[in-house]
């Protein structure tokens, strides 16, 4: 799924642009944790994981970039300061924001195809309902 | 006995300095990059000196970062002066932390850095001494199979 698409299925508005243009969104995550989204990371090659947070600060960056992250959405309508959205443009991370709540981004991007960044064992068993 | 290595560096690490926390470890995936290392292997290194260098930020007054590269492993050695752990076994524990407001706020400190770490090493040591400071000494293979 392209950006512009999650930017129409949840009414969201681009901060960051640079990055954006070739990704391809298949996964999500959705923390306020940054410790949780370095446990879950795809290899690198992978830039197809958006995350899903109410964090705005520089290290949500830095740990996206670490973990290997393509692109990063702010719920509840929050907006990063400058800073941030400054290191996101250095590391081409993309970055948008909605006014959403966390949970009502994550179900519509799930009921669009977007799959779980790191399912339970359970779910990759196919044994999930 | 251990071949000597490939490639070495160091870097200082800031206690306090929330502002460039993380630059030291991206400099070393950078550096893993350049020299053609998998990328599986630079998402693990990455990650576990992620969490030692926020380790380090959180709660020591400074510390240093090693990255030793030899043919066969990659050595990571975080070593800081600060107040250190009285319990290791304890630390270990998912979830167990003593992390301020400001650190949970920054969103860090839920008590997953060290076992974050022990997930993405081959091996993982940590030597401690209250009111000194801590060493992790992590292990990486380069054929490992952790990967």
């Amino acid at each position: 799924m392209t950006l512009i698409q999650i930017q129409e299925l949840l009414q969201a508005a681009l901060i960051s642009e640079r990055g954006a243009s070739d990704i391809d969104i298949k996964f999500a995550k959705a923390s306020d944790l940054m410790s949780d989204v370095l446990a879950f990371s795809q290899p690198f090659s992978d830039r197809n994981t958006l995350l899903i947070t109410g964090l705005t600060n520089k290290q949500v960056v830095r740990t996206c970039e670490i973990a290997g992250v393509g692109a990063i959405i702010f719920v509840r309508g929050k907006n990063p300061s400058t800073e941030t959205i400054e290191l996101a443009q250095d590391c081409s991370i993309p970055l948008l924001t909605t006014r959403l709540k966390m949970f009502e981004a994550c179900g519509i991007l799930y009921i669009n195809g977007i799959k779980c960044a790191h399912p339970s064992e359970d779910t990759k068993n196919g044994n999930a309902v | 006995m251990q071949s000597e290595a490939l490639l070495k560096q160091k870097y200082k690490i800031r206690g306090g300095d929330f502002v460039n926390a993380g630059e030291s470890s991206l400099r070393i995936r950078n550096t893993l990059r350049e020299i053609g290392i998998d990328s599986d292997i630079i998402r693990r290194i990455a990650i576990a000196a992620y969490e030692a260098e926020m380790n380090v930020v959180m709660y020591a007054r400074r510390g240093t970062m090693h990255v030793n590269v030899y043919s066969d492993k990659i050595l990571l050695i975080v070593d800081d002066r600060g107040p250190g752990i009285e319990d290791i076994q304890t630390a270990m524990q998912p979830g167990f932390s003593t992390a301020t407001e400001e650190m949970r706020e920054m969103g860090f400190g839920a008590g997953m850095g060290l076992p974050n770490i022990k997930k993405n090493a081959d091996a993982f040591k940590i030597i401690s001494h209250v009111g000194k400071g801590t060493k992790l000494e992590i292990k990486i293979l380069l054929d490992g199979k952790n990967g």
